[in-house]
């Protein structure tokens, strides 16, 4: 297996080293508005670092928003950022790697246990896990996220993005293996680096809560401590990360910088999300109104999402950062690429996905579709941003589509293994189970 | 959430769908067609009308009378260019500022890959010329480019009278460039390259002395003779692209004002639209356009333009057997107009459609009308593929055999998609790279080794070892076949679905022809007559059959020699086109459709 997972990654590097060795094309691809947002553009960083040489505030001039620790990190390492980037995303995928071997160790364990102490139904054998389809499950995720070509993309294009990805491989792979300590650190620098990751707080706790055999209910005293507990860490790290970067630049400049600017969303650059369209059409005096309308649905599934997937922390991060990719303000396909990586983690779903095929044709054909439409658009000048977003609606309509099957398929399986997979209605015929 | 899980009710879709396939997919490809032809039917479309507010409402009074002075200096520009053997670049300049013009010239100079036998050009020199009238009511921020090649003497002529008649005017809020271009479009490329301080195609050209802001709109002009009957508009750009409809209506509108008679591919504007003559003539009409567009060549000079996102037509003089004659002072009148309502605009041209096809001068197809045709021909592919998804899906036998099979067809399906694009490749690179080699060894000229041997490799293309799926599966399965159709349908979907957008006729052409073959490729049996008619939908084959459509539409009949001559032809074009200026069609048949098409012959001989 490991000999797989190196070669998986060998040639990962190298497709990215070719395209590095082609400026043009990757000059072309740092460009692109899908792969490159604001937030992680490599010209804003750059930007940022001549500003911080010349001893100006790298945040004047509202062109850079990176947070401090990146620049401190490319202040050193600028000279070696294709080899830095290509390393991310090589940590990433050994890192999801590990984490899903875990993950699957654990799953296939408590399998057993569920079906030796009798909590399945009878005829559920089609749907029990196999060691044998589990094995190579590991190198697939690997796989999918070295060779997506929207990682390769966002790689090629140095969007740090792919750093925060990394930071968020490096939390699943801590709690994973149940290390509470490492999980907070983790989570408190994505939330640091990118905000919305706060949200995988609750997952997080979720998971190392039941690793370590707590009884997840409010009424449960020891779950209480440990949240508290896992609570402080992180809320500590975060501290100390924030408290770090004001004694690097020494100011608070970077606070509206970066987290006012992903909140308030005030550069409207077409992207591939949904906010840029909506807020450069919309009267002034409503813009506070709906940013607090497309800010919430970040935050707002958590809550329900833990209720209903109490018992299955790592499929509630999986729908989490799918949501995060979905709905933040600045989302690149870097992002997407994240989540899509943990897909293979879930292809025991497959026979009850219902839409797959149309939610592949759609996700690929407007791949295909943005940059010919903004060439419409921006260099032909025939077409509008009308055009564009259109493209971008039917993008994250097929990215809600796949995720709402993933969880309607989870959710039917789990159904199925406990009331037997051939239900019968009251007539004796097959029963439908219909989603209301 | 019904349709995510609600069997029954999918369970209906998906019996509509395979069962019904064959009769839905006959009914979209007609339906899709009658669309197409319903829409040259003028009661159903679109009359002409001018959006653009500060077009529509001004008056301009035209005062131009000098026709006999523009015929003298077309004399005089004639004389000097018999005497320089080119653009006569010296008189030029000293006319441009007799005039009160700024005038500057342009060298430039350009290689081309390999001879251009129809123009008979290979290492091309040339000069442009170009006066700017200054704007006395504004900075120079914004301006209006007439233009004409120097092989046009009267249009040379008549420029420069005008340019001379607008010096003495003070309404002009933008400036004027007079542009005389040698070698036509070469030196357009080169002009507008320098003007916009880009290098695209490797032209050499010394810097530009004057510039006069962004340009708003251009005006080429195509005149020979001292007299007209009428004027021709061209409007299809480069790569499809068409200019606003507004830019389209202004000189309409201004032909209309001065009686003049005009045309659109060559066809004259017919008043009985309704009836099945006029349909036909229409119907016509808008074929050329179509065949036109989907060639992705430029009909005139301004095609280069619009990749800079200039607004421009090429207006052509034709002076035909017609008894009634137009002067110099008419032409020069509308053009005045022309140039009065484009100074008035406040901003660029962009309210009037950009997607359209034109069955006649009086009636437009906008995006809206024609997309629903090319939907229903594209949804043919999608429902097959749709089908085949079904059928794939039901699992056969026990599971574990699927499941390794799925596997195994992992490699029997890149294989050939790897191998087809390979070809497709080599069709790029190896004539153009390989010309003087054959040229070397074989009694052909460099041009006709480029064409011959990317005719050899499109042949060779057919007889390659596709189907290395029997030597790496011991068994051929039905399965592996479905699998590579459904990948190539779909595929085959996206290549249509994003060159639509770009140049529709372009892919409506190939949906047409494409997209009934597509759909009954299988193996099994009626392979001849299935192959066959994969074969007289290869790309090759609908060149060739746009081409006897085109010169059959336009009244001049090919013979079939005749047809293959200008095959040969149309294919060195191509590929010059795209070194030259960067036309996408030649690189988007030869590295995506040809390959796609190949996948299809595959599915053919799978077994």
């Amino acid at each position: 297996m490991a000999a797989s997972l190196v070669l998986v990654l060998v040639a990962g590097v190298t497709v990215r080293a070719v395209l590095f060795r082609c400026p043009l094309l990757a000059e072309f691809i740092s460009e692109r508005v899908e792969v490159v947002s604001p937030l992680t553009a490599w010209k804003r960083v750059v930007e940022g670092l001549a500003l911080l040489d010349l001893g100006v505030s790298p945040y004047s001039g509202n062109v850079f928003h990176e947070t401090p620790f990146m620049i401190y990190i490319f202040h050193f390492l600028i000279d070696y950022a294709e080899f830095v980037f290509m390393t991310m995303d090589v940590l990433t995928a050994v890192a999801l790697y590990m984490a899903v071997q875990d993950f699957n160790r654990i799953t296939f364990l408590k399998q057993r246990f569920d079906y030796e102490s009798k909590k399945y139904g009878t005829d559920v054998i089609d749907l029990i896990r196999t060691p044998k389809e589990m094995c190579h499950i590991p190198l697939k995720v690997a796989l999918f996220y070295m060779l997506n070509p929207f990682t390769v993309l966002t790689c090629v294009a140095k969007s740090t993005c792919a750093i925060n990805n990394a930071i968020i491989a490096a939390f699943m792979l801590a709690t994973v293996k149940g290390s509470a300590f490492l999980s907070a650190i983790f989570l408190a620098l994505s939330t640091y680096q990118s905000l919305y990751t706060i949200t995988l707080f609750a997952p997080g706790l979720l998971y190392l809560a039941q690793k370590h055999y707590l009884f997840v209910s409010l009424k449960c005293p020891a779950f209480w401590a440990y949240s508290v507990k896992y609570a402080m860490m992180f809320l500590g790290c975060l501290l100390v990360t924030t408290c770090l970067s004001f004694f690097l630049l020494s100011s608070w400049d970077f606070i509206p910088s970066v987290y006012g600017f992903t909140l308030s969303v005030p550069d409207l650059t077409p992207n591939i999300g949904l906010f840029w369209y909506f807020f450069a059409e919309m009267f002034e005096h409503f813009r506070l109104f709906f940013l607090f309308v497309f800010q919430i649905n970040v935050f707002f599934y958590t809550l329900p999402l833990s209720l209903k997937l109490r018992d299955h922390p790592m499929f509630f991060m999986f729908i989490q950062i799918a949501i995060i990719a979905i709905f933040k303000s600045y989302p690149t396909v870097g992002d997407v690429a994240m989540y899509m990586a943990l897909l293979p983690m879930w292809s025991h779903l497959y026979r009850f996905l219902r839409n797959i095929f149309v939610v592949t044709c759609i996700l690929i054909t407007t791949s295909f579709l943005f940059p010919v439409l903004w060439h419409l658009w921006i260099y032909a000048g025939s077409a509008n941003s009308n055009f564009y977003y259109a493209i971008t609606l039917a993008f994250n309509v097929g990215q809600i589509l796949l995720v709402s099957d993933y969880f309607y398929a989870y959710l039917r399986r789990e159904y199925h293994l406990v009331k037997g997979l051939h239900l019968k209605n009251k007539a004796g015929r097959d029963a439908h189970i219909i989603l209301k | 959430m019904g349709l995510l899980s609600d069997p029954s009710r999918r369970e209906v879709l998906t019996r509509l769908i395979t069962r019904m396939n064959t009769p839905l997919c006959v009914v979209c490809y007609v339906a899709g067609i009658l669309w197409f032809v319903g829409l040259a039917f003028e009661p159903l479309i679109l009359r002409m009308y001018i959006s653009e507010n500060a077009m529509g409402s001004t008056m301009v009074h035209e005062n131009f009378v000098y026709g006999e002075r523009a015929l003298s200096y077309a004399r005089e520009f004639s004389g000097h260019r018999k005497k320089m053997g080119g653009m006569p670049v010296d008189w030029m300049l000293k006319t441009l500022h007799g005039l009160g013009l700024e005038a500057h010239s342009q060298t430039f100079s350009r290689t081309l890959p390999f001879p251009d036998e129809l123009r008979e050009r290979y290492m091309v020199k040339g000069t442009n010329v170009f006066g700017i009238l200054r704007a006395p009511r504004a900075a120079s921020t914004e301006s209006i480019v007439l233009s004409t090649s120097h092989r046009n003497t009267q249009a040379t002529g008549l420029l420069l009278t005008l340019a001379s008649y607008f010096r003495g005017h003070i309404h002009w809020a933008k400036d004027i460039i007079f542009l005389f271009n040698e070698h036509d479009m070469l030196g357009m490329e080169a002009w507008l390259e320098a003007y916009h301080d880009v290098n695209l195609t490797g032209m050499a050209s010394s810097v530009l002395q004057g510039r006069a802001g962004s340009i708003q709109a251009a005006v080429v002009l195509e005149l020979n003779s001292d007299v007209i009957t009428s004027f021709d508009v061209a409007v299809e750009g480069l790569n499809g692209q068409l200019p606003n409809l507004d830019l389209v209506n202004l000189f309409i509108s201004f032909c209309h004002k001065n009686a003049v008679l005009c045309t659109i591919q060559g066809k004259l504007p017919r008043s009985d639209g309704e009836t099945l003559p006029g349909y036909v003539h229409a119907l016509q009409t808008m074929l050329l356009m179509v065949l036109k567009q989907g060639s992705g060549k430029a009909s005139g000079e301004h095609g280069l333009f619009l990749r800079y996102h200039v607004e421009a037509i090429t207006i052509r003089g034709i002076n035909s057997f017609r008894q009634y004659k137009y002067d110099m002072v008419t032409v020069g009148k509308v053009f005045e107009g022309i140039v009065r309502k484009l100074n008035n605009l406040l901003e660029r041209l962009h309210q009037s459609y950009f997607f359209y096809l034109l069955p006649s001068l009086s009636r437009f197809v906008s995006i809206g009308y024609y997309m629903p045709a090319f939907v229903l021909l594209i949804s043919i592919p999608i429902l097959k593929a749709l089908d085949l998804w079904i059928k794939l899906s039901k699992p056969e036998g026990n599971q574990q055999t699927t499941h390794t099979e799925r596997d195994v067809s992992l490699l029997t399906i890149l294989t050939p998609v790897m191998i087809c694009h390979a070809t497709g490749l080599a069709l790029y690179f190896l004539p153009v790279f390989g010309r003087k080699d054959a040229a070397e060894h074989f009694p052909v000229s460099e041009t006709e080794a480029v064409v011959l041997s990317s005719i050899a490799i499109y042949v060779a293309g057919l007889a390659l070892p596709h189907n290395t799926h029997r030597v790496l599966l011991s068994e051929v399965t039905e399965r592996g076949w479905m699998t590579l159709k459904l990948i190539t349908l779909l595929y085959l979907a996206l290549l249509l679905g994003c060159i639509a957008l770009i140049n529709f006729s372009l892919g409506f052409i190939l949906a047409v022809t494409l997209t009934p073959a597509a759909a009954v490729a299988q193996p099994g049996h009626l392979k001849t007559f299935r192959a066959l008619l994969l074969l007289l939908v290869s790309p090759a084959t609908v060149l060739l059959m746009c081409l006897y459509l085109y010169h059959e539409l336009s009244e001049v009949p090919l013979t079939v020699l005749e047809c293959w001559q200008l095959f040969l032809q149309a294919i060195a074009e191509a590929i010059l086109d795209h070194h030259l200026y960067g036309c996408i069609v030649y690189p988007f048949l030869i590295l995506f459709i040809y390959p796609c098409w190949l996948l299809l012959w595959n599915v053919v001989f799978w077994m």
